[in-house]
């Protein structure tokens, strides 16, 4: 556990979180908070409302009631791209990639967000417009170099294979230097080995750059492994919250989505 | 062979990321340029500037604006006739209006005028897609050149209800009217494409056509990325709405003369546009200049060969051509879907690794 949590000042926090769909309660009352410099875990069953969380974070649903507190104020009712300005990152349960750009545009378009040379100095490139995309170029090339994808870097997205997809997924995000990084099912699909590296990349993400995690994962290997913390979610319910060793000795929990080991 | 890039190190991130990254591409477009500027204009005649020439940068020009549209920004505008018939019209009303005012100005202007009218028809796109939008951008098609045929300050009152430009020079020298040399209407256009070419590739390459190719592959990712769609979508309807309108301007001015909106931005001009962008490649600057070049220098080549040629009656000729034409569309599009700047692309990759492919 990193210093940083100890202080245990939270960046963002849930507070008593309700959204429904017509008839369906796809969350309610949910409350939970995320400490800065902290990788916490989202977990639980399918259709447990996993998702629908992290789309209530980055401003894709709006919750018919409750509080999003986000580095230390109240968040009102905000587009996801204001969001997304205020330092929220993600990445898909899908891979949400603009298949059409290179692995580079793809990493710069995530930094679309620092960058605000208008039109005119677009259009004339040389100056303005060609110093920023260098400054960018450069901060880019050192995610690059630290997923390891230095190869692919003129390469159409929609020609990767799926796990270095998902790993450029993951840079887009990272490019965005963003507080918040939000993970949905990062190592889905993934073998072994790949699932690995991904972790590995999770942590060296914290260490490296300081940036707190939200992530949901299914595979309780990892999760157990990497997270600070945990929160469960069951029929769109807490029903869990603490250390890795309390949930994985918690009831409800066990009930729930963990299950018993037959011996 | 010759066409390589191995030993062309780049040692910075501009030399990475400039336009030609291949030195043989700078040195051809190079050598294509300067012969534009300055072995065509003295060997033009009448025949090359209007058949061949005019209509090829005009064209190419609204390829580049569509382009911009639908292959960068992934928004379907079947409105690219009534564009071009606002920045025609806009033409008309500044020169008639303020006969002192440059022409390249007036050009300009008129592109500005497009890109706002763009702007108003572009707002549908942020609630409908797809085909949805081109019905909707159909409307904008239909009710400009409704509204140019039926309010007659459009057209300064005149009985025939057509337009006709006034004869207008730049610096002494007549660009529109008949008494328009050639050479000179000929570089008047080649000076618009050629910058404006350049500053399509320059919107396309930073923060802006990021932002327009992000909302055309995924748009949800690209609004949760930060990309706000508003702001990409009418800022795409706003310039790709300037070339069309630029296009527009000079059809009417220095290749028409004059014009009647029914007849000369009908419907048929839109899909002609679209087709051109999708046999070029959507997508690519280099491709609407390929599309461009293929449907209006393909029929003239095949009624040169057949009239002139074989001496086959014209009207036959007029037929044959239509088939061939659209046999070749098919064609391509079934070898390339991506269109005629892919294959290109796959030629150079394969080019590159030429005569040992593994």
């Amino acid at each position: 556990m990193s210093a940083a949590i100890n202080s245990g000042e939270a960046l963002l926090s849930l507070k008593d979180i309700s959204l429904s769909f017509g008839g369906v309660n796809a969350l309610s009352g949910i409350t939970f908070d995320v400490l800065k410099g902290e990788i916490r875990a989202i977990i639980g069953p399918n259709g447990a409302g996993k998702s629908s969380m992290l789309n209530v974070i980055n401003g894709f649903y709006h919750p018919q009631q409750g509080e999003v507190w986000f580095d230390g104020a109240l968040r009102g009712s905000l587009k996801p791209y204001q969001i997304a300005r205020q330092g929220i990152a993600r990445t898909f349960q899908n891979i949400a990639l603009f298949k059409g750009m290179s692995t580079l545009d793809n990493l710069m378009t995530g930094r679309i967000t620092k960058m605000h040379s208008n039109l005119f100095w677009q259009a004339i490139w040389k100056g303005k417009a060609e110093k920023e995309e260098l400054k960018h170029r450069e901060r880019v090339e050192h995610i690059i170099d630290f997923l390891e994808i230095q190869a692919i870097r003129k390469t159409p997205v929609g020609r990767l294979p799926y796990g270095l997809q998902k790993r450029v997924e993951l840079g887009r995000a990272l490019a965005a230097e963003s507080k918040l990084l939000l993970l949905d099912e990062p190592m889905a699909g993934m073998n072994l080995e790949e699932k690995e590296d991904m972790c590995r990349f999770i942590l060296d993400v914290r260490d490296e750059f300081g940036t707190t995690i939200a992530l949901i994962e299914h595979d309780m290997g990892v999760v157990m492994d990497i997270a600070d913390r945990v929160v469960v979610l069951d029929y769109g319910k807490k029903i869990g919250d603490g250390y890795p060793d309390e949930i994985r000795n918690d009831k409800r929990v066990i009930d729930a989505y963990l299950g018993v080991a037959h011996d | 062979m010759f066409y390589r890039e191995s030993g062309d190190f780049k040692s910075s991130y501009a030399a990475d990321q400039q336009t030609f990254p291949i030195r043989f591409d700078r040195i051809a477009v190079g050598v294509v340029l300067v012969f534009a500027f300055l072995v065509v204009p003295f060997v033009i005649d009448d025949y090359w500037e209007k058949s061949i020439l005019l209509p090829f940068l005009v064209w190419a020009m609204a390829a580049l604006g569509l382009n911009i549209l639908t292959g960068y920004c992934g928004q379907v505008s079947l409105g690219t006739g009534g564009f071009m018939a606002v920045g025609a019209y806009a033409a008309y009303k500044l020169t008639t209006g303020f006969p002192e005012l440059n022409m390249f100005l007036v050009i300009l202007l008129s592109g500005g005028v497009t890109a706002f009218v763009g702007i108003v028809f572009g707002l549908p796109s942020l609630r409908i897609k797809g085909f949805y939008l081109a019905v909707a951008t159909l409307a904008a098609q239909f009710f400009l050149v409704w509204l140019f045929n039926k309010v007659p300050w459009f057209y300064n009152y005149s009985a025939s209800g057509m337009i006709t430009v006034p004869e207008r020079s730049v610096f002494g020298i007549a660009v529109t009217g008949s008494g328009a040399p050639s050479w000179a209407t000929y570089l008047f256009c080649l000076v618009f494409v050629v910058v404006f070419a350049m500053i399509a590739r320059n919107l396309t390459r930073g923060r802006l056509g990021r932002s327009w190719m992000a909302i055309r592959d995924m748009d949800i990712a690209a609004e949760i990325i930060g990309v706000p769609p508003l702001q990409a979508k009418l800022s795409a309807f706003a310039v790709s709405s300037f070339y069309i309108g630029i296009a527009g301007a000079l059809f009417f001015t220095v290749y028409l003369g004059a014009a009647e909106p029914t007849e000369a931005f009908g419907i048929d001009k839109s899909f002609l546009v679209l087709f051109m962008i999708i046999i070029g490649g959507l997508g690519s600057i280099f491709g609407s200049f390929v599309g461009a070049a293929f449907m209006t220098l393909l029929p003239v080549l095949f009624k040169n060969i057949m009239v002139a040629g074989f001496g086959w009656p014209t009207d036959l000729v007029q037929h044959i051509i239509f088939m061939l034409v659209g046999g070749l569309i098919m064609f391509f599009l079934i070898v390339e879907p991506n269109g005629l700047a892919q294959l290109w692309r796959v030629a150079k990759e394969k080019l590159r690794l030429w005569p040992f492919p593994h």
